[in-house]
Protein backbone atom coordinates (compact mmCIF):
# COMPACT_ATOMS: atom_id res chain seq x y z
CA UNK A 1 0.00 0.00 0.00
CA UNK A 2 2.90 2.45 1.33
CA UNK A 3 5.73 3.82 -1.24
CA UNK A 4 8.25 2.27 1.02
CA UNK A 5 6.69 -1.54 0.99
CA UNK A 6 8.84 -4.09 0.56
CA UNK A 7 9.55 -5.26 -2.94
CA UNK A 8 8.34 -8.92 -2.19
CA UNK A 9 4.32 -9.45 -2.01
CA UNK A 10 3.57 -12.76 -1.17
CA UNK A 11 -0.12 -14.21 -1.95
CA UNK A 12 -1.06 -17.03 0.84
CA UNK A 13 -3.56 -18.50 2.79
CA UNK A 14 -3.59 -18.40 6.42
CA UNK A 15 -2.20 -21.56 7.91
CA UNK A 16 -1.77 -22.84 4.25
CA UNK A 17 1.34 -25.11 4.59
CA UNK A 18 3.00 -24.46 1.38
CA UNK A 19 2.74 -20.63 2.29
CA UNK A 20 4.39 -21.15 5.58
CA UNK A 21 7.19 -23.15 3.45
CA UNK A 22 8.10 -20.30 1.31
CA UNK A 23 7.62 -17.68 4.80
CA UNK A 24 10.21 -19.82 6.31
CA UNK A 25 12.55 -19.63 3.67
CA UNK A 26 12.16 -15.81 3.30
CA UNK A 27 12.88 -15.43 6.97
CA UNK A 28 16.33 -17.68 6.42
CA UNK A 29 16.98 -15.34 3.26
CA UNK A 30 16.51 -12.36 5.56
CA UNK A 31 14.07 -11.05 2.94
CA UNK A 32 11.28 -8.23 4.04
CA UNK A 33 8.37 -9.11 2.12
CA UNK A 34 4.52 -7.95 3.01
CA UNK A 35 1.48 -10.72 3.08
CA UNK A 36 -1.74 -10.66 0.97
CA UNK A 37 -4.09 -12.66 2.91
CA UNK A 38 -6.48 -14.40 0.18
CA UNK A 39 -9.75 -16.26 0.17
CA UNK A 40 -10.10 -20.49 1.31
CA UNK A 41 -12.27 -20.73 -1.68
CA UNK A 42 -10.13 -21.41 -4.65
CA UNK A 43 -12.62 -19.54 -7.20
CA UNK A 44 -13.00 -16.71 -5.18
CA UNK A 45 -9.30 -15.58 -6.03
CA UNK A 46 -9.36 -13.75 -9.00
CA UNK A 47 -6.68 -11.25 -7.57
CA UNK A 48 -4.33 -14.17 -7.48
CA UNK A 49 -5.28 -15.30 -11.03
CA UNK A 50 -4.73 -11.42 -12.42
CA UNK A 51 -1.25 -11.37 -10.49
CA UNK A 52 -0.02 -14.88 -11.81
CA UNK A 53 -2.07 -16.60 -14.21
CA UNK A 54 -3.44 -19.15 -11.62
CA UNK A 55 -5.78 -19.59 -8.62
CA UNK A 56 -2.84 -21.00 -6.47
CA UNK A 57 -0.93 -20.11 -3.50
CA UNK A 58 1.43 -19.16 -2.74
CA UNK A 59 2.09 -17.09 -5.29
CA UNK A 60 5.22 -14.11 -4.83
CA UNK A 61 5.82 -11.16 -6.86
CA UNK A 62 9.14 -9.80 -6.67
CA UNK A 63 9.70 -5.96 -7.53
CA UNK A 64 13.64 -6.57 -7.70
CA UNK A 65 13.75 -9.03 -10.14
CA UNK A 66 10.05 -8.42 -11.85
CA UNK A 67 9.74 -12.38 -11.19
CA UNK A 68 6.12 -13.54 -10.39
CA UNK A 69 5.88 -17.16 -9.75
CA UNK A 70 3.61 -19.89 -8.29
CA UNK A 71 4.14 -23.59 -6.56
CA UNK A 72 6.06 -23.43 -3.49
CA UNK A 73 8.67 -25.86 -4.32
CA UNK A 74 9.33 -23.27 -7.60
CA UNK A 75 9.32 -20.33 -5.24
CA UNK A 76 11.97 -21.88 -2.70
CA UNK A 77 14.27 -23.03 -5.55
CA UNK A 78 13.95 -19.79 -6.47
CA UNK A 79 14.50 -17.66 -3.83
CA UNK A 80 17.99 -20.10 -2.69
CA UNK A 81 19.04 -19.35 -6.08
CA UNK A 82 18.39 -15.68 -6.40
CA UNK A 83 19.08 -14.22 -2.98
CA UNK A 84 20.83 -17.75 -0.91
CA UNK A 85 24.72 -17.57 0.04
CA UNK A 86 25.21 -20.36 -2.89
CA UNK A 87 23.74 -23.23 -0.71
CA UNK A 88 20.48 -22.95 -2.38
CA UNK A 89 21.46 -23.26 -5.78
CA UNK B 1 -37.98 7.70 18.00
CA UNK B 2 -38.68 5.78 21.00
CA UNK B 3 -41.12 7.75 23.53
CA UNK B 4 -38.51 6.58 26.66
CA UNK B 5 -35.12 8.23 27.32
CA UNK B 6 -31.82 6.12 25.63
CA UNK B 7 -29.16 4.70 27.20
CA UNK B 8 -26.25 7.06 27.63
CA UNK B 9 -23.02 6.12 26.84
CA UNK B 10 -20.24 7.24 29.39
CA UNK B 11 -18.20 10.33 28.19
CA UNK B 12 -15.53 9.53 25.79
CA UNK B 13 -11.75 10.32 25.25
CA UNK B 14 -11.92 10.44 21.51
CA UNK B 15 -9.78 13.26 19.73
CA UNK B 16 -11.96 16.51 18.30
CA UNK B 17 -11.49 18.80 15.64
CA UNK B 18 -7.51 20.07 14.83
CA UNK B 19 -6.06 17.16 16.79
CA UNK B 20 -3.92 14.67 14.68
CA UNK B 21 -5.81 11.40 14.62
CA UNK B 22 -3.64 8.30 15.87
CA UNK B 23 -2.12 6.45 13.13
CA UNK B 24 -2.21 2.72 13.93
CA UNK B 25 -1.55 -0.02 10.93
CA UNK B 26 -3.74 -3.26 11.49
CA UNK B 27 -4.94 -5.51 8.45
CA UNK B 28 -6.94 -3.49 6.17
CA UNK B 29 -9.67 -5.67 4.15
CA UNK B 30 -11.02 -5.38 0.62
CA UNK B 31 -13.19 -7.42 -1.88
CA UNK B 32 -10.02 -9.48 -2.74
CA UNK B 33 -7.46 -9.77 -0.05
CA UNK B 34 -6.20 -7.95 3.32
CA UNK B 35 -2.76 -7.26 4.35
CA UNK B 36 -1.29 -4.54 7.01
CA UNK B 37 -1.87 -1.28 5.90
CA UNK B 38 -1.47 1.68 8.22
CA UNK B 39 -3.53 4.67 8.31
CA UNK B 40 -0.83 7.36 7.02
CA UNK B 41 -0.55 4.92 4.18
CA UNK B 42 -3.86 6.23 3.15
CA UNK B 43 -4.02 9.73 4.21
CA UNK B 44 -0.67 10.04 1.96
CA UNK B 45 -3.00 8.81 -1.12
CA UNK B 46 -5.73 12.22 0.37
CA UNK B 47 -7.93 12.77 3.10
CA UNK B 48 -10.20 9.55 4.35
CA UNK B 49 -13.09 8.95 5.90
CA UNK B 50 -12.64 6.72 9.16
CA UNK B 51 -15.68 5.17 10.51
CA UNK B 52 -15.85 3.36 13.80
CA UNK B 53 -18.92 0.97 13.90
CA UNK B 54 -20.24 -2.02 15.79
CA UNK B 55 -19.48 -5.74 15.01
CA UNK B 56 -20.40 -6.62 11.02
CA UNK B 57 -23.64 -7.72 11.80
CA UNK B 58 -25.15 -5.73 14.10
CA UNK B 59 -28.01 -3.47 12.75
CA UNK B 60 -26.00 -0.33 13.11
CA UNK B 61 -22.92 -1.28 10.93
CA UNK B 62 -25.45 -1.89 8.33
CA UNK B 63 -27.90 1.22 8.64
CA UNK B 64 -24.54 3.41 9.19
CA UNK B 65 -22.66 1.88 5.61
CA UNK B 66 -26.18 1.69 3.45
CA UNK B 67 -26.63 5.31 4.57
CA UNK B 68 -22.84 6.02 3.58
CA UNK B 69 -23.38 4.11 -0.05
CA UNK B 70 -26.86 5.31 -0.95
CA UNK B 71 -25.72 9.35 -0.06
CA UNK B 72 -22.79 8.89 -2.72
CA UNK B 73 -20.48 9.89 0.34
CA UNK B 74 -18.27 6.44 -0.61
CA UNK B 75 -17.86 8.09 -4.40
CA UNK B 76 -16.53 10.92 -3.09
CA UNK B 77 -13.71 10.01 -0.90
CA UNK B 78 -11.79 7.15 0.67
CA UNK B 79 -13.80 5.73 2.87
CA UNK B 80 -12.50 3.02 5.78
CA UNK B 81 -14.22 1.18 8.46
CA UNK B 82 -12.95 -0.28 11.65
CA UNK B 83 -14.33 -3.02 13.83
CA UNK B 84 -13.64 -5.91 15.59
CA UNK B 85 -14.87 -8.25 13.14
CA UNK B 86 -12.15 -10.45 11.45
CA UNK B 87 -11.12 -10.16 7.72
CA UNK B 88 -12.91 -12.91 6.81
CA UNK B 89 -16.25 -11.08 8.71
CA UNK B 90 -15.20 -7.96 6.99
CA UNK B 91 -15.30 -9.94 3.44
CA UNK B 92 -18.56 -10.91 3.44
CA UNK B 93 -19.72 -7.72 4.95
CA UNK B 94 -18.21 -5.41 1.90
CA UNK B 95 -19.97 -8.41 -0.81
CA UNK B 96 -23.26 -7.72 1.09
CA UNK B 97 -23.68 -4.04 1.42
CA UNK B 98 -21.93 -3.25 -1.97
CA UNK B 99 -19.94 -0.87 -0.52
CA UNK B 100 -16.74 1.02 -2.15
CA UNK B 101 -14.92 0.91 0.98
CA UNK B 102 -12.11 -0.86 2.54
CA UNK B 103 -12.10 -1.89 6.66
CA UNK B 104 -9.69 -2.52 9.30
CA UNK B 105 -9.64 -5.50 11.43
CA UNK B 106 -9.50 -4.87 15.08
CA UNK B 107 -10.29 -7.78 16.94
CA UNK B 108 -8.47 -6.84 19.98
CA UNK B 109 -9.88 -3.09 20.07
CA UNK B 110 -6.65 -1.44 20.33
CA UNK B 111 -7.84 1.19 18.17
CA UNK B 112 -10.33 1.73 20.13
CA UNK B 113 -8.11 2.22 23.18
CA UNK B 114 -6.13 4.45 21.36
CA UNK B 115 -8.78 6.59 20.51
CA UNK B 116 -10.39 6.88 23.73
CA UNK B 117 -13.91 5.14 21.97
CA UNK B 118 -13.71 1.68 23.75
CA UNK B 119 -17.07 0.22 24.36
CA UNK B 120 -17.90 -2.79 26.75
CA UNK B 121 -20.67 -4.56 25.68
CA UNK B 122 -23.27 -5.44 28.39
CA UNK B 123 -23.57 -9.53 29.39
CA UNK B 124 -20.75 -10.36 26.10
CA UNK B 125 -18.19 -11.10 28.71
CA UNK B 126 -14.93 -10.38 27.26
CA UNK B 127 -15.57 -8.34 24.03
CA UNK B 128 -15.30 -4.27 23.78
CA UNK B 129 -15.84 -3.38 20.30
CA UNK B 130 -15.67 0.74 19.18
CA UNK B 131 -17.96 3.17 19.86
CA UNK B 132 -19.36 4.45 16.72
CA UNK B 133 -17.82 7.40 15.40
CA UNK B 134 -17.24 9.09 12.13
CA UNK B 135 -13.61 11.11 11.55
CA UNK B 136 -13.11 13.24 8.45
CA UNK B 137 -8.85 13.41 8.08
CA UNK B 138 -6.81 15.65 5.94
CA UNK B 139 -3.71 14.35 4.08
CA UNK B 140 -1.75 15.11 7.80
CA UNK B 141 -4.26 13.23 9.47
CA UNK B 142 -5.84 16.45 10.87
CA UNK B 143 -9.48 15.75 11.83
CA UNK B 144 -11.74 17.88 10.05
CA UNK B 145 -14.85 16.57 11.28
CA UNK B 146 -15.94 14.21 14.45
CA UNK B 147 -18.96 12.21 15.57
CA UNK B 148 -18.86 10.32 18.55
CA UNK B 149 -21.51 8.16 19.95
CA UNK B 150 -23.47 9.27 23.20
CA UNK B 151 -26.11 7.46 23.92
CA UNK B 152 -26.71 3.45 22.66
CA UNK B 153 -27.45 3.29 19.68
CA UNK B 154 -26.50 6.30 17.88
CA UNK B 155 -26.07 7.37 14.49
CA UNK B 156 -24.20 10.04 12.77
CA UNK B 157 -26.10 12.94 11.33
CA UNK B 158 -25.44 12.19 7.70
CA UNK B 159 -26.11 15.55 6.69
CA UNK B 160 -23.04 17.08 8.41
CA UNK B 161 -20.86 14.21 7.00
CA UNK B 162 -22.05 14.83 3.55
CA UNK B 163 -21.33 18.82 3.84
CA UNK B 164 -17.76 17.87 5.09
CA UNK B 165 -16.61 16.33 2.75
CA UNK B 166 -17.93 18.40 0.30
CA UNK B 167 -16.22 21.27 2.12
CA UNK B 168 -12.67 19.65 2.53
Amino acid sequence: MSDDQPAITLYRLQACPYCERVVRVLDEQGLDYHSRFVEPMHSDRNVVKRVSGKRTVPAIVDDNTGVTMSESANIVDYLESTYGNGEGA
Amino acid sequence: MVDFDVVELPPHDAPGVGDTAPDFTRPLVDDEYWEDTSLSDLTDDGPVLLVFHTMDGAFPSTYVWNNLRDRGVLEEIQAVGVSISSPYEHKTFVAERDVDARFFSDPAAGVAADYGIENDLDDMTGITEHRPAVFLLDETREIQYAWVADEWPDFPDYDEIVAAVDER
